[in-house]
């Protein structure tokens, strides 16, 4: 079919048989796509004071569980997103990174607050200026501590990120590592 | 109820009558180079070749029985020759509540012996001087980094270590 990898949306046929009608007709990226975007599970680290307000993120208060995304797994072969909540220090380094390793494919990284981002104020001998040093960003969350709306904002942004992703196509034969598919045309 | 925090420093004016201070004079006058009181804390400067003893004095001593060891640390004093770094304990009597500090003055390239016979807690302490001051401590049971990664150049915490590092930021 011609609408295979371009991510049409769904469309929905109503028949005037009461019996014939429920028909839903999309591609199948698009049902993947959906599937992964609505059931993220990040994996359950935390580096520093950013940890505190994930943590406050998915209690009750913020809910994180409204989204679906709330099922945080204790093991990177389980969970899709990684969280950098927190200063990574060089002694940190190699845990995060064969952290990042041993999560399975499809997997993002969201960089939460100064320190993850750039290295914030720890502009010193012992912190990783950023953690795109190490392992591929996919979503930058700005503050110091971001506030749990930002946290929900940047996760969101991620759900576009991954309705955008190409998962059958013609052109590209082999998939190579970290590849995330085409990037967004129009502004978020 | 309230908690009178105070009284765990030293209400008198003259380090001289700190109880640790008087036995010191009394039993280790020979090792003791000095004393001084800030803010009602009394510290003694103690010479490293009578710190082992005299630390396991102040522990065993049943009238001060300073049986918690806080915290091991070093100062760097690059301008005082012959004494660039000050080895610091910090002690506490967890029955007497009282405090008590005693400072090592050591020059550059010298060494120190290990308190881990005495307080087991300080192995780690220790580790985390040398880590940052490059102190060693002879006699450690297990003397590598604890805080920064292994292989790292330098030791950061002393006064010519660059501010940022040496890599470019």
């Amino acid at each position: 079919m011609s609408t295979i990898g371009k991510n049409k949306p769904t469309r929905v046929y109503r028949s005037k048989k009461p019996q014939e009608g429920n028909i839903l007709l999309t591609s199948a990226s698009a049902v993947i796509n959906h599937a992964q975007r609505s059931s993220i599970m990040p994996l359950t680290f935390g580096l520093a004071c950013c940890a505190i307000e994930m943590i406050a993120t998915a209690g009750p208060r913020f809910d994180l569980s409204r989204f679906g995304w709330e099922a945080y797994r204790a093991s990177p072969r389980q969970s899709d997103l990684m969280i950098v909540a927190g200063t990574v220090t060089n002694k940190m380094a190699p845990v995060v990174k064969k952290l990042y390793d041993q999560m399975a494919e499809p997997k993002w990284v969201l960089a939460m607050g100064s320190c993850a981002t750039c290295g914030g104020v720890f502009q010193t001998y012992s912190v990783v200026p950023g953690v795109a040093n190490l392992i591929p960003v996919d979503v930058y969350v700005p503050g110091c501590p971001p506030r749990p709306e930002a946290l929900i904002h940047g996760i969101m942004t991620l759900q576009m990120k991954i309705d955008q992703k190409v998962n059958f196509s013609a052109s590209l034969t082999t998939v190579e590592p970290g590849f995330r598919g085409p990037t967004r045309k129009e502004p978020l | 109820m309230s908690i009178d925090w105070n009284r765990q420093n030293f209400s008198g004016e003259d380090p001289e009558q700190h109880p640790a201070v008087v036995a010191l004079r009394a039993k280790h006058g020979a090792g003791l180079i000095g004393v001084g009181i800030s803010r009602g804390e009394v510290w003694a400067v103690v010479s490293p070749e009578n710190a082992i003893e005299i630390l396991t004095f102040l522990r065993d001593d049943p009238g001060l029985s300073f049986d918690y060891l806080s915290d091991v640390t070093a100062v760097h004093w690059p301008d005082r020759d012959g004494a660039e770094f000050d080895v610091v304990y910090q002690l506490y009597s967890i029955g007497k509540k009282v405090r008590f500090r005693v400072k090592v003055p050591l020059s550059q390239d010298q060494e120190t012996g290990t308190v881990t016979g005495i307080w087991p807690t300080a192995e780690w302490l220790e580790r985390e001087v040398f880590d940052m001051f490059g102190i060693r401590f002879s006699g450690h049971p297990d003397q590598r980094r604890i805080l920064n990664p292994e292989g790292f150049d330098g030791h950061p915490l002393r006064k010519e270590f660059p501010l940022k590092g040496r890599v470019s930021w």
